[in-house]
């Protein structure tokens, strides 16, 4: 495991009485406000490496949990073309949650426990993919909705104060952004086309706008974490100001697309040059985070069943593996 | 003996923030050395804040004549780039 090897040398790694504990944290607290990198072997307050393992590891649920709804269309897309692109970018999402969880990994926590934090429905994923995918349409929508806002969130990470979760993310944001631009370039395909599909579209963004808007988290002041994150710079901007600026920005998209955001408040506002925009449910935002969204359970039984499934192979592989060590053993 | 000392390789973070890089190898008796030898050799005008060592023996490598194998297949993938999709220049910030 990376943090063993780490280890190794061990001289930062100082023991300390509990006296020296502010001072650490202090010098703690002056690298983050001096914009410095903390790294693994470097002394961190508890809560700050909880705290990171709880969100580094909700991220890397999220992008596992969120191939599924998409993984949905990959055998019914409508040309290979769009077949190609929605098992490229399904693949990505499965690749950014391998680099999440090594990064989370830095810190302490094993893999497997991760997962079986996951499987056993004990941590969260973002709550957006526990809503069904019903139609083409809701491809185009995730990419350009979802993954519009996961971008939005993401960018600022790239300078969070952890080094591991940075660096994983600025990897992650530069693969992430072709994933907006074809599902922009499958709403504006149906966008222009026949009426049957032109509602397809907005029937899609009926059903993907509000979710969309929930995934920034509560609002600021129900936000438990919020100023403890800001602080340590793991998050850089708050919740309600990231919501504002990606309906600044998706708002006109969707005027491009000739599409109605369902959200009759919806209104420019001159005098504070963003968009007004209308009460936000909270409560079923709440629900779908305990579980009671319309998927939560065929998201968790398809992990499930797909750990499950694995088994054999990841058996078969150590046994295999285990088979070659004592061969090599043997003829040494 | 130099030749009694194992290979380390080198991975030097040249500033905060960046990730470590290769940028050699050296002979020493034991890792201790190895970082006290990589200071020397490698960061003698301030390349870096962070060293990393580690046996060369422990490294596993592709065989360079898999290239192709391996890495041909992503060559006609274009669709994983953004550029590959033709947004109307009207609309912003995609």
């Amino acid at each position: 495991m990376y943090t063993q090897g780490l280890d190794s040398l061990g001289k930062e790694c100082v023991h300390t009485a509990a006296g020296d504990t502010a001072a650490l944290e202090a010098r703690f607290q002056g690298k983050v406000d001096a914009d410095e990198k903390i790294e693994p072997k470097d002394w961190m307050p508890d809560a700050y490496r909880q705290t990171l393992i709880r969100q580094i590891s909700q991220h890397a649920h999220s992008e596992i949990v969120g191939m599924l709804p998409e993984g949905n269309w990959i055998s019914r897309a409508p040309t290979l073309r769009r077949k190609a692109v929605l098992i490229a970018k399904v693949q990505d999402e499965g690749g950014h949650g391998m680099y999440l969880y090594s990064a989370a990994e830095t810190l302490g926590i094993e893999r497997e426990q991760m997962l079986e934090q996951l499987l056993a429905g004990t941590a969260k994923y973002s709550s957006i993919f526990n809503y069904p995918t019903l139609t083409w349409a809701d491809i185009g929508a995730i990419g350009w909705l979802v993954d519009g806002a996961a971008i939005m969130n993401q960018i600022p990470i790239c300078r969070c104060s952890y080094g591991p979760y940075a660096r994983a993310m600025v990897r992650i944001c530069k693969e992430e952004s072709f994933h907006q631009r074809q599902g922009f370039e499958i709403m504006l395909a149906l966008a222009r086309g026949t009426p049957e599909q032109q509602a397809m579209a907005q029937d899609a963004l009926n059903r993907w706008w509000w979710p969309s808007i929930m995934m920034f988290g509560p609002s600021d002041t129900e936000s438990r974490h919020t100023a403890q994150s800001m602080r340590w710079k793991i998050k850089r901007f708050t919740n309600d100001e990231l919501r504002q600026k990606f309906i600044d920005i998706t708002a006109p998209q969707a005027q491009f697309l000739g599409l109605q955001i369902p959200d009759p408040d919806l209104a420019w506002d001159e005098s504070t040059q963003h968009f007004k925009f209308g009460q936000i449910d909270w409560s079923e935002f709440q629900a779908v985070l305990k579980g009671h969204g319309p998927c939560n359970r065929e998201r968790l039984e398809a992990r499930r069943s797909a750990h499950e499934n694995g088994r054999w192979v990841r058996e078969a592989a150590a046994a295999h593996a285990e088979k070659q060590r004592a061969r090599a053993q043997r003829a040494a | 003996m130099s030749n009694d000392w194992p290979l380390y390789e080198v991975f030097i973070r040249s500033r905060s923030g960046l990730e470590h890089k290769h940028v050699g190898s050296l002979h020493a008796a034991d890792a201790a050395m190895a970082v006290e030898h990589a200071r020397d050799v490698y960061t003698r005008r301030q390349e870096g804040v962070s060293i990393w060592v580690m046996r060369s023996s422990d490294i596993v490598a592709s065989d360079p004549t898999d290239a192709d194998a391996l890495f041909e297949p992503a060559r006609d993938k274009v669709y994983r780039h953004p550029t590959f999709y033709a947004i109307p220049d009207e609309v912003k910030n995609l």
